[in-house]
């Protein structure tokens, strides 16, 4: 099917956007990279009445280091995460998140921001923003908020922005020299959405987790850190004590039925990915059993 | 209270395939249906609609799109390439001969997409194996071939280009 009608309008700049977004309000919509704004506009799911482009906003790209922080523009692509030499270095767990991320041609136009905002419990770079404890930072008329990634998203394509804001930015700390991380998610096909899938930053001390933070996606309403993952700081872990961390995460989780997966499989896959992703950021391939 | 905005048509400029064009379009227009009905390129095949089939694949300031997710109003000022471009140019003539000898085609509807996608990969790795290309492809669908004979033919239009000196 086609779009609906409505209005557009370009954006001249942040301040501009913000006008119209404060004029306009709830029957305006965003248009960023338009990957998942323009199929649910085809297939009529939302009709907004008025798309404000923020497309030629430059000061929404790029990437940039400061201090210990990566600040990344809301309107870089996947693809320039995905080639960004100062991503590769300082947020590995992101360079190999895209590569799961769509296609190539969803990937040269889809934006972090707009995936961000579009807040689909399946896709992958809400929950590394958890994993990665980024800071989310939006602006609206009165100025801007700085919200962290564990309060933005809040159900099913729902997040803290309201319809008068604008995600500008994320601001990601850089890994540290002794982090590691892990990525994964169960498919159907290469780019499909995901069944369920994990993304975790961890610190690793002579063998055992000094600090470790996994996220699951496409479990529940949203991205979901894992409390679990406390049971496994600072203790050498064996293969029981990863089987009962990955049975109670299973009660941590509420994940939905539908056409790819039953909430009980997603359950099972969770766990699987829970027990992969230790023993791979351990480097202790013999805790990779199935789960008890 | 909300002011309502107008419907209007917004004027666009760009290149398509080298050329300047000028148009005026609604917004709810898509870059598909403004290349294949505003200027008969109906190279460019239009499947789902909603981003998933890669039929509709083309290139946008040297990168692959959807055409079917982009607005004609999004490539003002951006310079578009459809499959009549890099087909006139010959710029893809070894891998069209390589699609046709293999087989690579059936129905023909996603083959402008696959073409536009395949040409992607082995611009960026001239070097792709049959996995790179599978990942590469693995936006475009096709109902007919089963994908065998595409990997084929873009397997080896990568071993030809190899061995030829540039």
């Amino acid at each position: 099917m086609k779009a609906s009608a409505f209005s557009y309008a370009r954006a001249t700049s942040v301040a501009n956007a913000l006008d119209l977004l404060a004029a306009h309000g709830d029957s305006a919509k965003v248009l960023s990279g338009g990957q998942s704004l323009m199929p649910a506009m085809n297939l009529r799911l939302i009709n907004p009445e008025l798309l404000v482009d923020i497309g030629d906003l430059a000061e929404l790209r790029g990437i940039v280091l400061r201090g210990d922080v990566l600040r990344i523009g809301a309107l870089t692509r996947h693809v320039d995460l995905l080639q960004s030499p100062e991503i590769a270095a300082h947020a590995p767990l992101l360079t190999e998140a895209i590569g799961h991320v769509a296609h190539p041609a969803i990937r040269n136009r889809g934006t972090i921001g707009g995936s961000l905002a579009h807040a689909d419990p399946a896709s992958e770079l809400p929950a590394c923003m958890l994993a990665l404890k980024a800071t989310i930072i939006v602006r609206g008329q009165p100025g801007e908020r700085r919200i962290a990634a564990g309060d933005f998203f809040t159900g099913i394509y729902e997040t803290a922005l309201s319809p008068q804001e604008l995600l500008v930015a994320v601001e990601v700390p850089v890994a540290r020299k002794d982090s590691t991380h892990f990525f994964h998610e169960f498919a159907r096909r290469h780019g499909d959405y995901a069944i369920v899938g994990a993304a975790a930053q961890a610190v690793v001390r002579d063998g055992v987790f000094a600090d470790l933070r996994i996220a699951f996606f496409a479990v529940g309403d949203r991205p979901l850190l894992a409390k679990v993952a406390a049971r496994l700081v600072d203790v050498a872990i064996t293969p029981v004590i990863l089987a009962e961390a990955s049975a109670a995460l299973g009660e941590e989780l509420d994940p939905q039925e539908d056409q790819q997966a039953s909430a009980a499989m997603r359950r099972h896959l969770a766990g699987v990915l829970l027990v992969r992703g230790v023993s791979a950021l351990l480097g202790r391939p013999d805790l990779s059993g199935a789960p008890a | 209270m909300t002011m309502e905005a107008p419907i209007v048509l917004v004027p666009i400029s760009l290149q398509v395939n080298g050329e300047p064009v000028e148009a005026q379009v609604l917004p709810r227009l898509n870059l598909a249906d403004f290349l294949r009905e505003h200027l008969s390129l109906t190279g460019t095949h239009v499947g789902c609609e909603h981003g998933v089939c890669g039929a509709c694949t083309v290139r946008v300031n040297g990168d692959i799109v959807r055409s079917c997710l982009m607005l004609a109003v999004q490539t003002h000022r951006a310079s578009v390439e459809t499959i009549e471009g890099l087909s006139d140019s010959g710029e893809i003539a070894d891998l069209q001969a390589s699609f046709r000898q293999r087989n690579a085609l059936q129905c023909g509807y996603c083959t402008p997409g696959m073409l536009m996608t395949a040409q992607d990969l082995l611009k960026q790795h001239p070097e792709a194996g049959r996995e790179q290309i599978r990942e590469h492809l693995s936006g475009n669908y096709c109902r007919c071939t089963g994908y065998q004979a595409i990997v084929d033919a873009v397997e080896a239009t990568a071993r030809t280009r190899m061995e030829r000196p540039s």
